[in-house]
């Protein structure tokens, strides 16, 4: 809209000349053609939609829905649309989301018991797949389409019909300029369309002038920019729809194949099928990690890797790789996040007839920043020394490093030096077989028995690598082999990425072409003058002011006077009548300009100069309009 | 990273500490120079403003008086936007296309311009803070030097900072703060190299950025250490960086839309024929037109919005490496997205009906306050993701 003003504003400019045309340019008719030349070259400059006014329809459903659409389509209305999108997306970080931390959401939910259920009607713990949200990002891509369609063709349009011819009042543009010389005008003209063409415009010779346009790449940027904003979001939404995101934690030495079973916990997208799982898997063959040793921040982790041999699709070769944070592991649309490690005890336990009821690493879960970690051993098949069936639970805590000159329990540095494992036991029922998921790291011992001392006290152990703890009555022991880390991955499946990032860099690049670059059109006209001399006039027009546009004038002025050098005038020199006389119908507005400006003279210098300034202050914006 | 590097090196950043300070105490000394330049300069006013609007007025009274109305109109709006031909011949001298032609030495076109922007367009700038006084100007001298040394001992802070943990010093708030005033000051002394007529920014810059160190030395500060996992990246140095620079920048502009909103209103005034008070009369007179100010603050955010774009994809593409999502809705998230729909929304005001001038840079503003919201409000209220940029 823009545009309008700009049209508006050209016709405000024609209003005071109406009084001062002389008989010669045909009156108020003539004024308003000029102005109405004037609004249509520039709002042909751009492909803007013109803002419409608000009348109302009168027409039924179809002028309704016209009505709708040419709103909905408008930029006012995009205006508010985006502003609307920035307002609905604050609540979200407000409030805790669902899909961004299901556990603090619970949280809030237990804590506000009155404005939960307020919440969860609007929809405040899932904002960004909210009706409301969704409607206004789906109008403004409505908008968004409805308006960059039209827009592209008339752009099209634009590239492929001629520069628009001149208009005929030249002097009526933001920059003009003229001067007489004795090359004849065909001679200028052809030099000029040189000249322009040489500098990349775009240039038509037509009758006594030539017109000639540059700066598409402003409006092709502009829409590139717009289009890309289309292929980012579909993009986007894909990616939300079939993706799939899954949890393994792993131990060392341990496999992975990814299908929906071997998840700890898979969450997806609401068009995702299991057959969109990449077909691979890994092992782990190695998990190293270092801390920070010392200063106010130790224990804090300061380096993560995971050394992996993976395979690809069915029978694939096997292959080594690392992962480590910020760096995953990329199979087809799939990638490996390395997001956590810990310690897995390796335990072995024999059972009242001396058999082995389990072996294997248990993993603990980090409890504090030197990982001191807590876990369950759960032993299913085990039978106690009277050969009956029974189950046990191991509950306790593993600690990397053990300080015994501390005192307490706790690990005193995340680094395995001095490993020890705490453990308490149970016997009885672990629950298994009660349907339920259980949580492999949690010991319920609702219907479990603690063994006890035979001072009747619990019977609890700490236990170095190597050692057992054995169990009361001859019912069996555990054995400390040993502590292995775990590594704990993310499987993500998202399609769509390249997309998105093609969609984000393509907006970038449109963007930089629409603002940096201007879009304007130079005239020339060479006619014969009275005097046998040629009259050359020079006139520029931009979308919107600026000095580059004056001054992109002056030097293409100066280089076309290299071939049609100004006539020699007695006044010449002198500032005040440099533009006397090209012809009856310039004379006195040319003058009249002059003398007005030399009344302020000082002032409109400054000014310019500073304006000049402001000019280049945009960084890298001058200089990108030369292209 | 092995853990011998991981160390830091104490000393370095105790010397940082200290230069960070000195700076600060710089910038004091500078600030002062800048008041000092407003208070002297203040004492040769030059309502040129009204002097412009007099003239205006006076050429349409003589024009009407002329009778016949012959060159009337014509006079009238050329005298207005009158750019002066001077000024392309100015430029035209050093601009190489039209050199090696036949002519050494031609006289330069002269170039009408008109201005479609309406009789406000074309206001004078004001002088600047000293308004032409020798002593204040002599102020505003000191005040950039000042202003020029404080920088270098800021930047020194910066760089011992950075070298005392080998990596980005932007790890945390302190020092994200301390490169946020230093961007924005180097930014400022660029623009003042580069002949910018920019010393009106001096003043307000220069109180913000210690405010901006005051709060950086004192609430923010973070012993130097190393950085989590997480933040060992490239990217860290692409995408803060970045987001300083713009940060920095979309400052600048911010600076200018809120002078020009209080000049617009100013010249609204005058044109209205009212009379501001005194000292509005002196501190607007002293400022760049609004028209200026307007083009300074639009140059600026138009010129950033696209880097700032590219700021929010860099970050997606760190966040697609580091937590397996390009985009999450995690809380620094959100606020980025706002911040950019809102300087989207101030770009396509500017090209809209009844949005242009006074509403697109009150929209400015706002986008200007998500993007500090989302640097002070979001760390500090929300636990996000982001959280390990360490209070
Ligand atoms: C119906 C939807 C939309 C319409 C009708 C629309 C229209 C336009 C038009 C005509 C321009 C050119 C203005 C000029 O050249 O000065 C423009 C520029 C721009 N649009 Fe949109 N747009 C729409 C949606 C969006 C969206 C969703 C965004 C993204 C946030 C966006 C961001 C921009 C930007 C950054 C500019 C550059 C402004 C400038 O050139 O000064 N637009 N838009």
């Amino acid at each position: 809209m823009r545009t309008t003003d700009s049209a508006a504003d050209a016709g405000t400019d024609g209003e005071p000349a109406v009084a001062g045309t002389d008989a010669g340019t045909g009156g108020p008719a003539e004024e308003t053609r000029v102005a109405r030349e004037a609004e249509s070259q520039l709002s042909s400059l751009t492909t803007a939609p013109g803002e419409e006014k608000l009348h109302v329809p009168s027409i039924g459903v179809v002028g309704w829905a016209r009505w709708f659409w040419r709103q909905l389509t408008s930029m006012r209305v995009a205006l508010i649309l985006l502003f609307l999108l920035s307002l609905a997306a604050i609540p979200g970080s407000v409030i805790p989301q669902t899909n961004v931390d299901a556990v603090k959401v619970e949280q809030f939910q237990k804590q506000h018991d009155v404005l939960s259920p307020v919440y969860e009607k609007l929809q405040l713990f899932d904002v960004y797949t909210s009706v409301w949200f969704s409607a206004i990002y789906i109008l403004l891509f409505v908008s968004l389409v409805g308006c960059i369609v039209p827009r592209s063709w008339q752009f099209v349009g634009q590239l492929r019909s001629r520069p628009p011819r001149a208009p005929r009042r030249l002097d009526r543009m933001p920059a003009y300029t003229t001067w007489r010389t004795d090359a004849a005008p065909d001679e200028v003209l052809t030099g000029a369309r040189r000249l322009l063409s040489g500098r990349r415009f775009r240039v038509e010779r037509e009758g006594d002038a030539v017109a000639s346009e540059k700066g598409y790449l402003r409006e092709a940027g502009n829409l590139l920019f717009h289009i890309a904003l289309i292929v980012l979001l579909l993009a986007f939404a894909a990616g939300q729809l079939w993706k799939s995101d899954g949890g393994k934690l792993i131990v060392q030495g341990q496999g992975f194949s990814n299908t929906l079973t071997q998840y700890d916990d898979f969450k997806s997208g609401s068009l995702f099928e299991p057959d969109d799982l990449d077909a691979f898997g890994f092992t782990l063959d190695d998990m190293h990690a270092t801390y920070e040793e010392s200063g106010p921040q130790k224990g804090t982790a300061r380096d993560y890797r995971a050394d992996i041999s993976y395979w690809q699709g069915s029978g694939g070769k096997e292959q080594r790789t690392r992962i480590k944070v910020n760096h995953p592991l990329e199979i087809g649309d799939s990638k490996v996040y390395l997001m956590n490690t810990g310690y897995a005890p390796v335990v072995s336990v024999k059972d009242g007839k001396g058999g082995t009821a389990y072996r294997g690493p248990v993993p603990f879960l980090q409890q504090d920043g030197n990982l001191t970690s807590s876990g369950v051993v759960k032993v299913t098949d085990y039978r106690d020394a009277k050969g009956s069936k029974d189950q046990l639970g191991f509950q306790g805590f593993f600690v990397p490093t053990f300080d015994p000159t501390s005192g307490r329990m706790f690990s005193a540095s995340p680094t395995m030096r001095n490993p020890v494992l705490f453990l308490t036991a149970y016997h009885g029922d672990l629950g298994l077989d009660y349907g339920a998921a259980q949580n492999v790291y949690q010991l319920d011992t609702k219907r479990m028995k603690q063994f006890k001392k035979a001072d009747g006290s619990p019977l609890a152990k700490k236990i170095l690598p190597g050692e057992t703890m054995k169990l009361p009555d001859g019912g069996g022991e555990l054995k400390f082999e040993g502590a292995r880390r775990w590594a704990q991955f993310q499987v993500v499946h998202q399609v769509g990425n390249g997309w998105a990032l093609g969609g984000a860099l393509a907006a970038i690049g449109g963007l930089a072409g629409s603002l940096f670059i201007q879009r304007r059109r130079v005239w020339v006209r060479a006619v014969p003058g009275p005097d046998g001399s040629t009259v050359v006039e020079m006139a520029g027009l931009g979308r919107s002011e600026s000095a580059r546009l004056p001054e992109e004038l002056g030097d293409l002025a100066y280089a076309v006077q290299a071939e049609a050098p100004p006539v020699d005038e007695q006044d010449g020199q002198d500032e005040r009548d440099g533009q006397d006389g090209p012809d009856e119908q310039d004379d006195e507005q040319g003058t009249a300009g002059n003398d007005a400006r030399q009344h302020d003279d000082r002032t409109h210098d400054d000014r310019d100069h500073d304006r000049d300034e402001d000019e280049a202050s945009a960084g890298p914006s001058p200089r990108g309009d030369r292209t | 990273m092995n853990i011998a590097a991981a160390g830091t090196n104490e000393n370095l950043a105790e010397i940082s500490n200290y230069l960070i300070y000195s700076a600060m105490a710089v910038y004091t000394l500078a600030f002062v120079a800048y008041i000092a330049e407003w208070v002297f300069g203040s004492r040769s006013k030059v309502a040129r403003t009204a002097a412009a609007l007099g003239a205006r007025g006076g050429a349409d009274a003589s024009a009407a008086g002329d009778g016949d109305g012959a060159g009337d109109g014509a006079g009238k709006q050329d005298a207005e936007p009158a750019a002066p031909a001077a000024k392309s011949a100015a430029s035209g001298a050093n601009s190489p296309a039209s050199a090696g032609t036949s002519v050494l030495e031609r006289a330069r076109p002269k170039v009408v311009v008109r201005s479609s922007a309406g009789g406000r367009g074309d206001l004078p700038d004001g002088p600047g803070a000293a308004a032409g006084d020798a002593q204040g100007d002599l102020y505003g001298r000191m005040a950039v030097s000042l202003t020029t040394l404080a920088f270098l001992l800021h930047v020194a802070g910066v760089l011992t900072r950075s070298l005392s943990v080998q990596r980005a010093p932007w790890g945390n708030m302190y020092e994200f703060s301390t490169a946020f005033s230093m961007v924005g000051v180097g930014a400022y002394l660029a623009f003042l190299l580069a002949r910018k007529n920019v010393r009106w920014i001096g003043l307000p810059l220069v109180t913000t950025v210690l405010l901006d160190l005051g709060l950086a030395v004192t609430v923010l500060y973070t012993e130097s250490d190393q950085l989590v996992p997480a933040l060992h990246s490239y990217w860290l140095w692409i995408h803060v960086s970045l987001a300083i620079t713009c940060g920095a920048l979309f400052y600048l502009g911010f600076v200018s839309t809120a002078l020009y909103l209080f000049r617009d209103r100013y010249e609204t005034k005058l044109l209205g024929g009212g009379k501001p008070g005194a000292f509005a009369t002196s501190v607007m007179e002293r400022l760049p037109s609004s028209v200026s100010l307007d083009k300074f603050a639009y140059r600026i955010n138009a010129a950033v919005f696209p880097f700032w774009t590219f700021t929010i994809v860099a970050g997606a593409i760190w966040a697609g490496d580091a937590w397996g999502r390009y985009w999450g809705w995690d809380p620094k998230e959100v606020w980025s997205f706002i911040t950019w729909v809102a300087y989207a929304c101030y770009l396509h005001a500017r090209a809209t009906a009844g949005w242009k001038g006074r509403k697109a840079a009150y929209l400015a503003l706002i986008a200007f306050a998500c993007f500090l919201f989302n640097y002070y409000g979001v760390n500090i209220f929300f636990n996000g993701k982001h959280s390990y940029a360490g209070v």
